[in-house]
């Protein structure tokens, strides 16, 4: 149950964390749209560092 | 250009010899996978309600032993056809077709072969003790007198993996042999060359360095395509799930965590083991985070994150196909079954794009591992 409600809490974080990194990106490149290759596979990159991290917590909390 | 000739021939050579090695340690490693919690099917495989269906996803989510397409229930006859196989039992080894199994995944069926007997149960092939006639089973479904055997059998995964191998070599084998007859590749080699530039440029050059991404090409990209095609076999209705097995998965990060381990710069070591420019006390402490995170955390990651997008994806599509039984009730058999047509069509079209991301990114994170342990610091 406990793992549960923590596995939970994870991705809720994950979730908060997604939207900080999508938003910032889409802000930046709006701001500089020459660097959007850049700004894009920095993105990828902390998004999938983080999905790691969710997807740990659920297969471990599961 | 020449430059480029001369690193494809390079790419050729170890591609080959990478994906002959991958075929043989994933075949050994895919015997290994799949967990315990899975449960008998009914009769005639008839799927209707919500506990059949989730019995039903989970079976496809695991390795079979051939491939199954459908069942009619007023028959009872199955669509499918078997794969080999290959047991390495107490008696030695034993081969036969999946179909004397008859679909029996529940230890009903018993085949005998020169004084062994085989059944199914879950999936997984187990032999019976010295003079059992049948599969005893106690209170949590566990056989009592039969046991699991070193399974070495050609199963779905194990054939989708020959069939990457095989489509890898024909496609690159093709690929490389048109650069011998001038700059520009023909055939397929027009579609597999910008990807295997834009491998080169935007993955491994910026993150391993100019001077020594070349060495890494071949893991890189036979890791790239490899992904790429398993993750597009499992779109199709075969049926593969083979990026979605842990043990396929662990393999290839072990392959990743080796190859940056073992190609370490000597700083690398230092800042590992001994990180300059900290105090003492702090340099033990250091060491160990470090270690475990080159060791465990960063191939688990990688392992993982392929895993569960893959699975989950799986487990969305037919979870989606299955909206056309369970809301059938709900809102009649035309909305339910275009409802849920149209959903997984939409998510099925996303997942065409994840295959190539997940691809992209084992790849990225794994170059970017390998940069790390190649990079060499200036020393002031």
């Amino acid at each position: 149950m406990y793992n549960l409600i923590g596995a939970g809490l994870i991705v809720i974080g994950g979730g908060i964390g997604l939207g900080q990194i999508g938003g910032k990106a889409m802000e930046s490149i709006a701001r500089q749209p020459e660097a959007a290759g850049k700004i894009q596979t920095a993105m990828i990159i902390i998004g999938a560092l983080l999905e790691g991290l969710a997807f740990g917590a659920l297969i471990l909390g599961k | 250009m020449l430059l480029f000739r001369k690193e494809i021939m390079i790419a050729k050579q170890s591609i080959k010899f990478l994906v002959v090695l991958f075929t043989l340690t994933t075949t050994l490693t895919a015997f290994a996978n799949g967990g315990d919690h899975e449960n008998q099917h009914t009769k005639g495989n008839q799927v209707d309600s919500p506990d059949e269906i989730r019995e039903y996803i989970s079976h496809h989510l695991k390795d079979s032993h051939d491939f199954h397409f459908y069942s009619d229930n007023a028959t009872g006859r199955h669509f499918s056809f078997p794969l080999p196989v290959i047991v390495w039992t107490s008696e030695g080894l034993r081969t036969f077709m999946s179909s004397e199994f008859h679909h029996d995944d529940a230890g009903h069926v018993i085949v005998e072969k020169d004084g062994v007997k085989l059944t199914k149960i879950h999936s997984k092939i187990h032999e019976l003790e010295a003079g059992a006639h049948q599969v005893k089973f106690d209170e949590y479904h566990h056989a009592v007198n039969a046991h699991r055997v070193l399974d070495f059998s050609i199963t779905k995964s194990v054939f989708g993996m020959l069939l990457a191998g095989l489509l890898m070599l024909l496609g690159f084998g093709a690929l490389a042999r048109s650069y011998k007859k001038g700059h520009v590749p023909t055939g397929i080699g027009r579609f597999l060359e910008p990807l295997v530039i834009y491998v080169r440029d935007e993955i491994a050059k910026p993150n391993i360095g100019e001077k020594k991404y070349r060495k890494f090409m071949g893991f890189l990209l036979t890791v790239f395509f490899f992904i790429w095609i398993l993750n597009l076999l499992g779109l199709t209705p075969l049926g593969f799930n083979v990026t979605g097995q842990i043990a396929v998965t662990a393999c290839l990060a072990i392959f990743t965590m080796l190859i940056y381990m073992f190609s370490g710069s000597k700083d690398f070591w230092a800042h590992t083991l001994w990180m300059p420019g900290v105090p003492y006390l702090l340099r033990i402490p250091l060491a160990i985070i470090e270690l475990v995170g080159f060791v465990l955390i960063k191939p688990f990651s990688l392992l993982v994150r392929l895993f569960a997008n893959m699975t989950a994806g799986h487990f969305v599509v037919m979870s989606l196909i299955a909206l056309m039984i369970t809301m059938k009730e709900a809102f009649g058999p035309v909305t339910s079954t275009g409802m849920s047509l149209v959903l997984a069509l939409f998510i099925s079209v996303i997942e065409i794009l994840v295959a190539f991301l997940q691809a992209f990114i084992f790849t990225m994170l794994s170059s970017l591992f390998i940069g790390m342990a190649v990079e060499e610091h200036d020393h002031h």
